[in-house]
């Protein structure tokens, strides 16, 4: 019969677990894990993926039709990164126990979620401009928090994204700056872009921290550090300074500088609109999964003569 | 194990209904491509540094993948990949037992040795 000091050895493992966050010591694929842990991260991890993938489709958009041959190679580079990080995103995610396969079957099928503002057209050049400058400063904010995050494998991944990142956001800002010195229509339609993609680059932070119940847990394991309201207030006083750069303006009539908190105040965001686009009713949200489909089951004849081919060659060798 | 979150959120994506939730199992799909580990040598005179991981049929595809996926902006001078399979790690639970007997043998550090001040260069 154990006496009362008797710790579970669950418990134990646990609680040492829980000591390795707290020093700061990232926990790597073999090391023991709570499942909510690594159910947590697989889900995070592949919907990080799934964004990076996905997010190629709205830029793609614009590459056969860029204004020069030096913006058109700036946007092949920038959607190969983004091909890039989605794949050292899966592979972050692999080193749970998960296949790619399976991975990328949930995200075809629905049940696997990717960032919303990817769901929004991109009919203008400025886009362009405004996704770098805003969509990918967003997501900066997030992704310089996770260098940090509790697992290695994936704060290495986010190492090597950040690094690759920040030319995303420099050409995007240039693509506005440049519109912003040009003709009334350039300028004109850089305030358009501007104005449409303001207010779905705040929703990407996610819903208030009122409504994030119980991402405490998320936080005691450090995958996340930041709230989201936090990441969003920081990105909002960013913007309100660069957008006087271009002499242009935020879509926000509340947005003011507030000397007592010394942060910008900004506008309620349409909510209704975020979980009606979160649940599929987005512009594009049909259009970007049916691609991704149709790319893959394109794709199927060439992962079968490629296997059969190394199949062959195997044979041969032996 | 239930999951100890009813709901989290990565930037805007919800929990609910969301993917990858599931505990993985051992049977492994057979049509996914082998998965290969990309080790990068970043110029001359330097190890070869794992770098992360990719599929590839076979391991030509696997360095051409890797030569895309990890050499974008000239990070690589040259690539290794092995095939995962054949990767053998210690066992982190046995860490005390590989790891603690170097611990108490201090004396195969220099800094052990007390010498004479006037001994210069050693």
């Amino acid at each position: 019969m154990p006496d009362q000091e008797t710790v579970h050895p669950d418990a134990l493992v646990e609680r040492i677990f829980q000591d390795k966050i707290d020093q700061e010591v990232k926990i790597e694929p073999k090391d023991w894990m709570p499942d909510a842990y690594r159910k947590t991260n697989i889900r995070q991890i592949s919907q990080h993926a799934h964004s990076e993938i996905v997010g190629m489709l709205p830029e793609g958009n614009w590459i056969t039709r860029a204004p020069s041959l030096k913006r058109k190679a700036i946007l092949l580079a920038k959607v190969q990164d983004e091909a890039g990080h989605g794949l050292y995103l899966y592979s972050a995610a692999e080193t749970l126990g998960t296949t790619r396969e399976q991975t990328i079957n949930d995200l075809h099928s629905g049940k696997a979620k990717y960032s919303s503002i990817f769901n929004y057209p991109t009919p203008s050049w400025a886009d362009m401009g405004a996704i770098g400058w805003l969509v990918d400063g967003a997501a900066i904010l997030n992704q310089v928090m996770l260098c940090r995050t509790s697992y290695g494998p994936y704060a290495r991944a986010m190492v090597r994204i950040c690094k690759e990142e920040s030319f995303h956001q420099r050409q995007g800002f240039e693509i506005l700056w440049v519109l912003s010195k040009g003709t009334d229509e350039q300028k004109a339609m850089c305030q358009e872009s501007i104005n449409r993609w303001w207010w779905p680059s705040l929703m990407m932070f996610g819903p208030h921290d009122s409504a994030s119940t119980n991402s405490e847990q998320s936080m005691l394991w450090k995958i996340k550090r930041k709230s989201n309201d936090e990441l969003r207030q920081n990105f909002v006083d960013m913007c309100a300074e660069q957008v006087k750069v271009l002499g242009m303006t935020l879509p926000d009539p509340n947005l003011k500088w507030n000397a007592e908190t010394k942060h910008y105040d900004f506008g309620e965001i349409n909510w209704d609109e975020f979980w009606n686009v979160v649940k599929g009713n987005g512009p594009c949200n049909k259009e970007r999964v049916a691609a991704r489909k149709k790319a893959w089951e394109e794709g199927e004849w060439v992962r079968e003569a490629a296997a059969a081919y190394a199949a062959k060659r195997e044979e041969l060798v032996d | 194990m239930t999951s100890l979150i009813k709901k989290y959120y990565y930037g805007d994506i919800p929990e609910d209904k969301s993917g990858g939730a599931d505990i993985p199992s051992n049977n492994v799909r057979q049509s996914d491509w082998p998965l290969w580990e990309v080790f990068i040598r970043s110029k001359q005179g330097l190890d070869h540094k794992h770098a992360g991981s990719l599929h590839a049929a076979d391991a030509q595809m696997a360095i051409e993948n890797a030569r895309d996926v990890y050499t974008r902006r000239m990070e690589g001078v040259s690539i290794w990949v092995v095939e995962s399979k054949h990767m053998h790690a210690s066992n982190p639970e046995e860490s005390t037992s590989l790891y603690e007997p170097s611990e108490d043998k201090i004396y195969r550090h220099p800094t052990f040795y007390d010498l004479p001040e006037e001994v210069k260069h050693m």
